[in-house]
């Protein structure tokens, strides 16, 4: 009844209104209604571009040229060649040296019994193994190759890769993924740092060697952990140290970095690359070196391009923790397997090793010897450990000039190989992240002679009277 | 057996009586049929993408009856999955998942555990150890398999059982040889004798195995500058450089080349190798369906006019980055097309011919042989030397500008160590030999081999009735079986019949598309070939 009146109510109240009104109120309703549903206005569609402009667009767009340009007198254009092979003796360019240069510590280059295993691998497999490691490239030397070197390590198992850089690079993204943190030290190499970027955790760089910057970065990660412990959780830590650092010489303290392992509970990863079968009674590197047992250690790896003298690269550990880069490490899974005689000649390299372990003892007296000679020189000032096979000369007074003193350094090296010894300066990229100055890189190997290395301080000295007065 | 240009002829004119037949050949009526097999027609099987036969229609129509100039490429074909496949390789993959929880609930695994680290954030994630342990056990043995001898024609396969279901194996000791239809030997220089080899044996003994140390300091010797030259010569551009291993040079020449600002534009199925050099460049990166090229002509059309994304500012340079035979399909890259897309907006294209140099073209010079094109088009070409030159390595070749850039500035080149004197010495011979630089016919002999099983193989294999992915030039044979047990069970059953060959399921692949790869080789007769 109620809604019955409202109706004749309101039908009475439109008949009694003024035509106008009523109009005036159907305008009103339906321009509201208008505005409502109309599409608002929209900046971005005022910039629908024509056809003819786009063409315009493309025809105007230059990009920048594919690569930049290069001095065409940069030193890297035209690298000192060497013919023959370089092993104690190496020929630059025709002039013949004591080989001071290439990373040949332990004399491999130009062994008799390597190359014999390595030719007649060559008749039995062929050169190359035309696969990756799933597709029928596992030949049955790498399964060999690691064997030997789980026995020799002492570890579970081991992982050869194809390429020393690979190697780590491939290793950290297998297990470090984003939302990782990653304690690194400032001088690890280059292809630690490229392992870094392309595992997309958070990096933590610490100085140098220096045990107190990372205790400060680990309690500055605790804090952030308790105010999140449910992120903490599934935050892995890692921890990332070279043996010996290519880049200055130096060895890890080792003890102190596993004291800190424990107690802020971080794995450690150690990239013994110059260490490997060079530090150590049998050479079994900087683990042996400062008598740590292989639990400590999650991983351990190292490129056979150095002290093995052939190519490739191996992972060894826990089998728990070296099982996973079968099936996840790019470099193992998406790329060749190592050339069979290689993997040979690492393996005769091997044999050697444990046959003769007296030429560790050898090397590190020889490292000494050398670290003595060195240290005595008026212009340089020596980096490195006594006992690495590695060591860095730097200019005492260094000009201000990054470029002056590289070509002072250049000038040293040239009169050097001139004399018959031969060094290089350690090649850096523009784009590493903590760019080091440019050095004068030293190996020793453990075929050197008293009097060759005290001729070598001798042709240093020499050297700097002539360039630098 | 017919040469190449009569079989193309002979090709086209019977895909121009397909067409005035009216036969519509869409993959939707096989759903219909409900089974894998494709329908007859005319006695033959073939069946064409929609774009491929249009191409067709129009090349035949305007060169019926003479040898084309520039002859018909397209001929690729990419089936769709039947509805009823489809349904059973999922159920196939729940199943085995279902089973593998039931497993992990009920029986304790016999891996390795971690000691001595308690308290500590676990390592790996759940699900991956899971799927490591359950899913991919079961068909472990069909991958990492030994070989003892040459990865030639015939290899050695080293036996192993396993007695507890996957978890570990054992050799048996004996030998089995099967035809190997698994490695990449495509020009079939995987030997032990024979000019190659002897050659390397000598750079032994001349250089010793390796070189120690970084190719910027003491690591270039007469061998890698003459493997340069050789190398520029082959390909036919200015110059090139060479790298120690192939995929370190993807991933490590990439940064030098792109940087943060420029966009990168590549193809769906490119290799894990230069993904990763992509991603440590920092480019943007946009993918476009693969080979697509009208999909690539959108994507850059927008790139060029509308900018960067948000600050509208244009791109530093835009780089298409694809590759000339993709392993997993087996399909080529349409370069003129890209090349013609490239010219008109001003890319630069990169070119990874890791599977085609030395195994396509009439020269054995790669895809640019193939479709004729120049050298001087493409901006950076890559290849590797592990897949037809039997060997390990990969170069980048361009114009000496670019080289001198990367000589400077390239990753590999500054830190990498120095290529081994043996590996080089064996390219430098095998591709002397396909150069025919040595005097003999051998290489011709070779490529034309090749290009011979490839063509005979893969028409067997659609009469027989199967599906192959891929076009009928690579020496790359995808063979569809969909479900993720068959692959499994195929590779057994082949291997018990003395052929070995790879079986590539998820997650190299996508989940739907589970094969088996067919790798031919020069060194492969065609009784073999009967045989498979």
């Amino acid at each position: 009844m109620a809604t019955q009146w409202i109706f004749f109510e309101i039908f009475e109240a439109l008949n009694e209104v003024p035509f106008y009104h009523v109009l005036l109120e159907v305008g009103l309703l339906l321009w509201i209604l208008w505005l409502i549903f109309h599409k608002s206005y929209n900046p971005k569609e005022l910039e629908q571009l024509t056809e003819k402009e786009k063409e315009q667009l493309i025809d105007d767009w230059t990009p920048e040229p594919l690569v930049g340009n290069v001095p065409q007198n940069h030193p890297y254009l035209k690298p000192p060649t060497v013919s023959g092979k370089a092993g104690k003796y190496i020929n630059v360019d025709g002039h013949h040296c004591l080989n001071m240069a290439t990373h040949n510590y332990l004399g491999f280059v130009g062994n008799k019994d390597i190359e014999e295993s390595a030719i007649k691998t060559i008749q039995k497999y062929g050169v190359g193994s035309c696969g990756p490691r799933g597709f029928y490239g596992t030949v049955d030397v790498h399964l060999d190759l690691e064997d030997r070197l789980t026995e020799f390590m002492k570890m579970e198992e081991a992982v050869v890769y194809s390429y020393g850089f690979s190697t780590i690079a491939s290793a950290i993204p297998a297990y470090a993924k984003r939302g990782d943190v990653i304690f690194v030290d400032e001088n690890v190499n280059f292809a630690i740092q490229k392992g870094l970027d392309a595992s997309r955790s958070r990096i933590r760089f610490f100085k140098h060697n220096d045990m107190v910057d990372l205790e400060r970065l680990l309690i500055e990660q605790a804090e952030l952990d308790k105010k999140n412990p449910k992120k903490a959780q599934v935050t892995r830590r890692f921890l990332i140290v070279e043996g010996i650092y290519m880049n200055s010489g130096d060895i890890c303290p080792l003890p102190e970095l596993v004291e800190l392992r424990k107690k802020y509970k971080l794995r450690i990863f150690i990239d013994e690359s110059i260490s490997f079968a060079t530090l150590g009674d049998h050479g079994r590197g900087v683990t042996e070196y400062y008598n740590i047992p292989k639990e400590e250690v999650d991983m351990i790896t190292s490129s056979m391009e150095w002290s093995l003298a052939t190519i490739g690269g191996f992972c060894v550990g826990s089998s728990f923790v070296v099982e996973h880069q079968r099936l996840s490490g790019l470099g193992y899974c998406f790329s060749a397997s190592l050339p069979p005689l290689l993997a040979t000649a690492a393996i005769t390299s091997l044999n050697i090793m444990e046959r003769d372990p007296s030429m560790f003892k050898k090397l590190q007296t020889r490292c000494q010897l050398v670290h003595k000679a060195l240290s005595a020189l008026s212009s340089f000032s020596l980096q490195g450990d006594p006992d690495s096979p590695v060591k860095h000369l730097y200019l005492r007074d260094p000009p201000n000039c990054r470029e002056t003193e590289r070509n002072l350094l250049s000038k040293i090296v040239d009169f050097c190989i001139e004399h018959g010894v031969a060094v290089v300066i350690a090649a850096y990229l523009q784009m590493e992240r903590f760019v080091s100055r440019d050095s004068i890189r030293v190996t020793v190997n453990n075929t050197l002679t008293d009097d060759e290395i005290s001729n070598v301080a001798l042709v240093f000295e020499k050297a700097c009277s002539e360039v630098l007065h | 057996m017919t040469p190449n240009p009569r079989q193309r002829r002979s090709r086209n004119i019977f895909a121009s009586n397909m067409a005035a037949n009216g036969v519509v050949c869409s993959s939707k009526k096989k759903i219909q049929n409900g089974k894998l097999i494709l329908k007859e027609v005319n006695g033959k099987q073939n069946v064409f993408s929609e774009q491929a036969k249009n191409a067709q229609l129009l090349e035949t129509k305007s060169s019926n009856g003479r040898p084309p100039k520039k002859p018909d490429r397209s001929k690729e074909s990419f089936e769709e999955v039947p509805l009823y496949t489809a349904v059973m390789t999922y159920l196939g993959f729940y199943l085995l998942m279902f089973l593998g929880y039931i497993n992990q609930l009920f029986f304790t695994p016999k891996v390795a555990m971690e000691r001595n680290r308690d308290g500590y954030v676990p390592l790996f994630d759940r699900f991956e150890s899971f799927y490591l342990r359950y899913v991919y056990r079961r068909v472990r043995d069909c991958w990492n398999q030994p070989i003892c001898g040459v990865p030639g024609a015939e290899v050695i396969l080293k036996d192993r059982i396993t007695k507890d279901y996957g978890w570990t194996f054992e050799y048996t000791g004996t030998y089995t040889k099967c035809l190997n239809l698994g490695s990449y030997n495509y020009l079939g220089f995987a030997e032990a004798t024979g000019p190659c080899a002897e050659a390397a044996a000598e750079a032994i003994k001349t250089y010793g195995c390796a070189m120690c140390s970084p190719v910027q300091e003491l690591g270039t010797h007469p061998l890698v500058l003459e493997l340069e030259r050789t190398t520029a010569r082959f390909v036919g551009t200015e110059d090139a450089i060479v790298f120690g291993m192939g995929f370190a040079t993807n991933a490590l020449n990439l940064p030098s080349l792109v940087s943060p600002g420029c966009l990168v534009l590549s193809d769906e199925k490119n290799h894990a190798s230069l993904i990763l050099g992509l991603r440590l460049s920092g480019a943007t990166i946009k993918v476009f369906r693969h080979n697509n090229v009208s999909s690539l002509e959108k994507l850059l059309r927008e790139a060029v006019v509308y900018g960067q994304p948000r600050t509208r500012r244009p791109w530093k340079k835009i780089l298409i980055v694809v590759e000339g035979v993709y392993s997993m399909e087996g399909s080529v890259v349409r370069l003129p097309d890209i090349i013609r897309l490239k010219k008109k907006y001003k890319a630069y294209l990169y070119l990874d011919e890791a599977h085609s140099i030395g195994a396509m073209g009439e020269n054995g010079r790669g895809v640019l042989d193939y479709h004729g094109c120049d050298p001087k088009d493409v901006d950076i070409l890559m290849g590797t030397f592990t897949k037809s030159f039997a060997s390990a390595g990969g170069y980048i070749a361009g114009s000496k500008h670019l080289i001198n850039y990367l000589r400077v500035n390239s990753h590999a080149a500054c830190y990498a160590s120095a290529m081994s004197p043996p590996i080089a010495q064996q390219i430098i011979t095998s591709m002397k030999i396909i150069m025919g630089e040595d005097g003999t016919l051998e290489g011709k002999k070779r490529i034309m081999q090749l290009a011979r099983n490839t063509r005979y193989f893969r028409q067997r294999l659609k009469q027989m009735g199967v599906i192959l992915y891929g076009n009928d030039d690579s020496p790359v044979v995808p063979f569809l079986v969909y479900m993720f047990s068959k692959i499994g069970a195929v590779v057994r059953t082949l291997r018990t019949r003395n052929i070995a060959t790879v079986g590539v399921g998820f997650p190299a692949t996508p989940l739907m598309e589970g094969r088996i790869r067919f790798c031919l080789s020069a060194a492969h007769t065609k009784e073999q070939l009967d045989k498979v």
